[in-house]
Parts: C-alpha cells; sequence; structure tokens
C-alpha cells in the first residue's frame, strides 16, 4: 500500500522549490499549476515543471501535478505537456461529477496513445472544491479506474458554503463525505491544506483531526509542516506490537494452508490483516530518514 | 635617617633593580580619588594626540578589532585622521575588515596604508582588491593564525587603536557598559585583547568614560597607554542584532537537523562535550535539535566556545551548557550574558586558537559545525572568494575550530541558485581536507575517507553516507559545471593556513 501521508505543495513557476521539492520527506510532491501561479507565468510554469519531471531524478516520491481545471482553457495545454512528462498522478481540480473525471480521463487517453505511453498509466486523483462536488462525492470517487484518491480542497468549499475556515466544523460533513465515498471505492481520503503556517498547535490539532477520522494524509504548504505530520500518523507501540502480532498470526495461518486467521483464539478479518500491514508500515516510514539518494 | 653606604653591601654590584640610597618621596598627592582620576590619568584631548603621543611613523604597523563587525567607525576615524597627519605607507593589521571599511579605498590609494592583513574583506574594498588595488597582497590570516603572529612578534604592532564601549580613564575598557543599560555593546573583546598586550602603545576609544575601576574589565589598563572620549564608536545597529534568530528557512532547518542526527550517532555526543556552533543559519540551528537531544539523554555540556549567539546563553542559563568562552558575541543576549553570568569567560584570539598555544580552547574541542561557500571532492573548504573570483567573505576562526575539534562538521546547501556548493576544486583553499570530517547538504552526507569510524558509527545509526563524488555529480546534474573564473597573473591575496603557512593565492580577477 502507497504511503500517502504528506503532499507537498510546490508552485509550479518556482525554480528553486521545484528542484528540492524531495529533500523534505513528503510521501508525495505535488507541482502545482494551477492556484499557486498567476496567469501570465503559466506557460512558464508548465515548460519548468515538465522539464524537472524529464530531467530531474525525485528518487521514490510519488510525483503529481496539479492542472487547471480544462473548462479554464488551460487544463488541456497543461495535460498535452505534463502527461508526456509521466508523473504519476493527474490531479484535477475543482470535481464536481463524474463528467469532470471522465472528460479528462479521456484527454489524458488520447495524449498517451500519442506519447507511446500505455494507456492506464497515468493515474489521476480529483480535488472536490465545491457543495456539488461534496454531494457527488460518491460518483466521483467510483468514476474511473485510474483514481487513486480523492481531496477536499477547503478554501474554495468554505467560500461556496458562504463560511470561512475555523475550528474544522464547518468542514466536518464535507471530510465525512469524502472519507466513506473514498472509502467505499477503495480509493485514499486526502485532507486539505493549514495554510496559516506559523501556527503549529492549529496544525498539529487539525492533523490529528483528520488522523483520527481515518484520512491516509494531508497536503502541506510549507516543508516545516511535514514533520510533525509524520508524528501524528507515527502508530503508538502498543497498535504496533499488536499488528505486528496480527501479522505473524496470518503468517502462520498461510504457512498452515488455512484460510482462518486467529489470534488470541479470536478470529482474525482481513481488513484487520491489511490494517496491520499498512501499521507497520507507518511505522517503518516514520523510521526513515528524508535524506536519500536521487 | 640613616646614612646607608651602599658600596658596603657585599656583592651589591650582582644586585639588580637596586636603585642606590632612599633619598625621600615627592609631595604626598592629597586629592580625593574622584578628583585624582580627573587630573591625572591617561586620558587625551583626541585621536590626534593620541596619534602623535603614540609616536606613529611612516612604515609602522597599526591594529584594529572587529568586534563593531558592520558598524564600526574606529577604522575609518582614525585612518582619516592619520592620513591628515601626512603619515603614510602604514600595515594596516585588523582581526578583520568589512563592508564599513569602503573608505580604505582613498587611503590606499593615497599611499597611507600599502599593506592590509587580514581575516577577511567584503564590499566595495574587497572588490577593489580583487581588481587590483593594491600592489603588495593582502594577507589573510585565521583567527589563531593571526594570535600566534602577534605573540611570536613576527607580525609587530606598532600602534594598537581600540574601540571599546566602555573605558575608565586608566585604560581599563570593556564590551559594555556597567553603567548605563542603554549604551553601545559588543560583548567580548576577544580580539582586542592580544593586540592591547602586544602593541607597542595601545589606545583606547571609547564613547563611555566611566569611573575607575571600570572592572571586572576585558583590556586592563596595564596593556593601554592612551584613552580617547569620542562621541560615538559605531552604529549600534550595525555592531550587533539584538537576538540571533533561528532560521525559519526548511532546508536550513533540515541541515541543521541531519547536523545534530550526525553529531548524535558520531560518539562526539556524551555527557560533558565541548562543542562550537559557526555562525550562519544551518549552523546555529543544529544547536535547536542538539538541545531537544540533550534534555532527551540528559546530557550537560562542559563548555560552549566560540563566537556566542543568545541560543548558547539560553543554553547556559536552563543548565545544559556549564560554561561559555567567549571571544567574539555574535548578539546582545550574548553581550548582556557576558556582563552578568559568572560562568560566560571572556577569552583573548590566543587562547581561543593560537597554533602555538597547547592549551587553545579549539584543541579542547569535541565538535565544531561551519558553514562554507565551497567545499571540493578533497574536503578543502572555500568560505573566502565567491563563484566569481571575488573576494567577499573571511576565514575567522575556520580552519583553526576544524583542525582543532575531534569532529569538524561542514554544513552547506548543495546548491545556492545556480551556484554548486560541491565542486571539483575550490576557488580558494581556507581550510584543508585533511581537518574537514563530515559534509552535511541537503540532499546527503558525505564523511572523510580519513574517518571511517565515523562512517561506520552513522550508518550503523542508520544514517545514510554518500561519497563526496557522488555530491558532486548529483550537483553538477543539477547546475551543470560552471565555466571556470578567469583571474590574471597578479596575485592580490594570499590565504594562510593557522600555522601561517600559504595554503593558497589568490589573484587578480580578469574582466576582459
Amino acid at each position: 500500500m502507497k504511503l500517502r501521508r504528506s503532499m507537498l505543495f510546490v508552485p509550479g513557476n518556482n525554480p528553486g522549490m521545484v528542484r528540492d521539492a524531495h529533500i523534505y520527506g513528503s510521501d508525495s510532491i505535488m507541482f502545482d499549476l494551477e492556484d499557486s501561479v498567476s496567469i501570465n507565468e503559466k506557460d512558464s510554469a508548465r515548460f519548468l515543471v515538465y522539464s524537472a519531471l524529464t530531467k530531474l531524478s525525485y528518487g521514490s516520491k510519488e510525483l503529481v501535478v496539479r492542472i487547471n481545471d480544462l473548462g479554464s482553457g488551460l487544463g488541456i495545454h497543461d495535460l498535452e505537456a505534463v502527461v508526456r512528462a509521466q508523473p504519476d498522478v493527474i490531479r484535477l481540480p475543482k470535481t464536481e461529477s463524474a463528467k469532470d473525471v471522465l472528460e479528462c480521463e479521456a484527454e489524458i487517453e488520447r495524449i498517451e496513445r500519442a506519447a507511446g505511453i500505455p494507456v492506464g498509466k497515468t493515474r489521476m486523483m480529483a480535488a472536490i472544491e465545491s457543495a456539488l462536488g461534496v454531494l457527488n462525492a460518491k460518483e466521483i470517487a467510483f468514476s474511473s479506474k485510474r483514481l487513486i484518491g480523492i481531496a477536499l480542497g477547503a478554501e474554495d468549499y468554505v467560500t461556496d458554503l458562504k463560511t470561512t475556515r475555523s475550528d474544522g466544523t464547518e468542514l466536518f460533513f464535507a471530510r465525512c463525505m469524502i472519507l466513506n465515498a473514498a472509502r467505499a471505492a477503495g480509493i485514499d481520503a486526502l485532507d486539505t491544506v493549514y495554510s496559516d503556517v506559523n501556527n503549529e498547535e492549529g496544525f498539529l490539532a487539525e492533523a490529528e483531526l483528520i488522523h483520527k477520522l481515518g484520512f491516509n494524509g494531508k497536503s502541506v504548504i510549507n516543508p516545516r509542516q511535514i514533520p510533525p505530520l509524520h508524528r501524528v500518523f507515527t502508530p503508538r507501540q502498543k497498535d504496533l506490537e499488536k499488528a505486528r502480532a496480527v501479522i505473524e498470526a496470518s503468517e502462520e495461518a498461510e504457512r498452515r494452508g488455512s484460510g482462518v486467521v486467529a489470534l488470541n483464539g479470536k478470529m482474525i478479518d482481513k481488513p484487520v490483516v491489511a490494517r496491520a500491514h499498512y501499521l507497520v508500515q507507518l511505522a517503518a516510514a516514520a523510521n526513515r530518514t528524508p535524506i536519500e539518494e536521487v | 635617617m640613616q646614612d646607608i653606604d651602599i658600596k658596603s653591601i657585599p656583592r651589591v654590584e650582582e644586585i639588580t633593580a637596586l636603585h642606590g640610597a632612599f633619598a625621600g618621596t615627592p609631595v604626598k598627592d592629597a586629592e580625593t580619588f574622584n578628583e585624582r582620576m580627573h587630573s591625572k590619568n591617561r586620558v587625551v584631548a583626541s585621536i590626534e594626540e593620541a596619534i602623535r603621543l603614540s609616536g606613529l611613523r611612516d612604515g609602522m604597523t597599526v591594529s584594529f578589532h572587529h568586534h563593531f563587525r558592520n558598524g564600526d567607525f574606529i577604522v575609518n576615524m582614525v585612518l582619516d585622521e592619520i592620513a591628515r597627519l601626512g603619515i603614510k605607507n602604514l600595515t594596516l593589521a585588523a582581526s578583520s575588515l568589512t563592508d564599513i571599511h569602503e573608505p580604505l579605498i582613498g587611503h590606499i590609494k593615497n599611499g597611507v596604508v600599502t599593506h592590509i592583513e587580514t581575516s577577511g574583506l567584503r564590499g566595495k574594498l574587497a572588490e577593489a582588491i580583487s581588481r587590483g588595488l593594491m600592489d603588495f597582497p593582502v594577507v589573510f590570516r585565521s583567527h589563531g593564525g593571526r594570535a600566534a603572529a602577534i605573540e611570536s612578534g613576527e607580525v609587530h604592532i606598532d600602534v594598537a587603536f581600540l574601540g571599546a564601549p566602555s573605558c575608565d580613564p586608566y585604560g581599563n575598557a570593556n564590551g559594555y557598559n556597567r553603567d548605563e543599560e542603554n549604551s553601545t555593546s559588543c560583548g567580548s573583546l576577544g580580539y582586542a585583547k592580544l593586540d592591547a598586550l602586544m602593541a607597542d602603545k595601545t589606545v583606547v576609544i571609547t564613547d563611555h568614560l566611566v569611573r575607575f575601576p571600570n572592572a571586572p574589565f576585558g583590556i586592563p589598563e596595564s596593556n593601554v597607554d592612551y584613552v580617547v572620549k569620542v562621541d560615538c564608536i559605531g552604529d549600534p545597529k550595525g555592531i550587533m542584532s539584538g537576538a540571533t534568530r533561528y532560521t525559519k528557512n526548511p532546508k536550513e532547518l533540515l541541515i541543521a537537523k541531519t547536523t545534530a542526527d550526525v553529531i548524535e550517532a558520531s560518539g562526539y555526543f556524551y555527557d560533558g562535550f565541548s562543542m562550537q556552533m559557526g555562525s550562519g543559519g544551518a549552523s546555529l540551528a543544529t544547536a535547536r535539535f542538539l538541545r531537544e537531544k540533550m534534555i532527551a539523554s540528559n546530557y550537560r555540556a562542559r563548555f560552549a566556545l566560540g563566537g556566542i549567539t543568545g541560543q548558547i546563553v539560553e543554553m547556559h542559563e536552563e543548565g545544559l551548557i556549564d560554561k561559555i568562552l567567549d571571544v567574539q558575541s555574535f548578539d546582545l543576549i550574548a553581550a548582556n550574558s557576558l556582563k552578568n553570568n559568572r560562568f560566560h569567560q571572556q577569552i583573548d584570539a590566543s587562547y581561543y586558537a593560537s597554533y602555538r598555544n597547547r592549551g587553545a580552547a579549539v584543541n579542547q574541542l569535541d565538535f565544531v559545525v561551519l558553514s562554507a561557500l565551497e567545499i571540493d571532492t578533497d574536503f578543502n573548504v572555500n568560505v573566502l572568494t565567491g563563484s566569481d573570483g571575488v573576494i567577499r567573505g573571511a576565514i575567522g576562526g575556520h580552519p583553526d575550530t576544524a583542525a582543532g575539534a575531534s569532529l569538524a562538521v561542514v554544513v552547506a546547501p548543495l546548491t545556492r541558485g545556480r551556484i554548486p556548493s560541491i565542486v571539483r576544486r575550490v576557488n580558494t583553499i581556507v581550510t584543508p581536507g585533511s581537518v574537514v570530517d563530515v559534509v552535511v547538504t541537503d540532499q546527503g552526507v558525505a564523511v572523510n575517507p580519513a574517518r571511517p569510524d565515523v562512517k561506520e558509527k552513522l550508518e550503523a545509526a542508520g544514517i545514510p553516507v554518500t561519497s563526496i563524488e557522488k555530491l558532486r555529480e548529483r550537483c553538477e546534474r543539477i547546475v551543470g559545471i560552471p565555466e571556470p573564473i578567469k583571474y590574471k597573473d597578479r596575485i592580490v591575496g594570499i590565504s594562510m593556513y593557522r600555522d601561517n603557512t600559504v595554503i593558497d593565492l589568490i589573484r587578480q580577477i580578469d574582466e576582459g
């Protein structure tokens, strides 16, 4: 299972940040061509991200590009460039319906064929940023096999709701909708950014909340947010020990050729075993230093 | 009085310091101590008078300290007076020079200053020298190398002109003022102390003449000949900041965190260790991460050395560092701590770093964290010349602390904009690779092959270690290989190692 605790937002028009995005230890890097890039820099950002993806190496990081929405007229140019650079994932902004996803997917498929890239190689994620999108979360989550996850984009969403960001109450419904839709479809649920970079306490509280709800992770806008976020996602020793015992029991069952896993006399379901593997994976990631040979 | 026949004393000719028979005393001074302080003292009316009284002549050597950094008025003030008096052909031996000393260009052109010895140069003066302003190459010495040369008499100071934020009428001088809270402050006078001791004549220039005794003092009156009161010795804003803040730059924090991990794993982090943190965002921030580790392990440091910042003071005050040895205070918190904390000790440049001094504090360091402009694949470090070949830095205590510390960690971002930090050959060698143990960048840690013990320890602790060659390759993949800098043949500067051997030459840049 791919870890997506943290997705670092990197403005696509900032060469220094694009160049060094992998050094901070986030699980994913999201090069942004959309809201962090002003209208007169859209083409240079597109070119910079294309060049970075094709020339630099980012080690084991999952590489995501957030394109402009197709309706803006910019999105298609973004796709023409970045699909050819073969990032892992294209992030679609402002998704309101399954149709938005399918339209984008069709373009991606066309470009994949034209560029000789295996069809389906480019994965997608959809960001939901409006009341309509939240209500359609289920159809969005189920719309395409390419989807690795759906994400909440809170800034536009609270504007649409005619409110502002506060303690998270305003996002509770959207978060639950997105989380449930994602889980029903068997994909990841990813939380929005916390933009008050200097409020470490507020960030931590939000990270703990979304971790408790069940999100896979969260977008971050500053590398300083990555270590505290990863700490929140680090399993407690007690849970880890239990997870290891579950894995041992499941391996034991496999050796015996038995489909039934039992631990301390109790039956263990498959999802519990999967969850145990996930926890062990989280613990291993927590101990890794961000430095990797690239 | 009894008649004493001096000649009757057996072997009287062998007794030294015998000045004949007692012949009475001069009339006793009945003034109050307070009156005497005003009537009989070492205060002279002006810098001009001090220069005249000092006997300064053509061809002599004058010295200055750099504790006032970019707020220093002393060098420019004194040289203007010297120039007015028509004295020429001087050697200027400063502990360092910076942007504010741009007017020196004029004094060099008119022949007042014909030779410079310094730790570093910056700004317009540095640029002019890099373009061939002086016939006589500038001699760049480390703080320890300069101290050694002065102590041995090889660099002979005829007159030292030393600015001090407070001084009494006899010359007891301090880098702060005990009598007034809001006056100029520079903290330690470490680099001035040795000059005062070794110079033939020492002039203290102060803006705060305080009552005798200005104790505890940084410079004792026994090392001072003249005291001059002026209105202003410098610009407090340029002398030091209120507090050195920890960096918020994520890349510097990342380097700092990795550096702290490296130190923890290196074997030199134990209860009772000693340390120095260089200036520069990443090296300073390393202290913050070490602090967390010290608290977690219940370790204390025996001492912290060097340029001292508020961070080190805070750790001292919370009981994490027993003693502070301070040759230069970097911020007001450090300066105030020197004034108020008993175990914050002012030390001179020789005590700090002279290679001739077996007990030099740098030799007692477990580790030092140092910044670098460039590091080459032989681990040589440049902190003196920029990527355009122009002088824009200072040697400081870099080679002294790297050589003295058991573990010298050099930190740098892998690239700065389009400029690589890891190169095949540095522009100017300041610190030889043989005394650099570990290089920490944002994209990897390299250990000098001469230290397999350290590499083994880091790897055992799970810190990935790469080679310096791989870091260079990565650097080149990102920013390419810069075109070589064009130089002329003329030598404009000499980079001296701390033992005062020539380690590299700086040539005039060729802009043609």
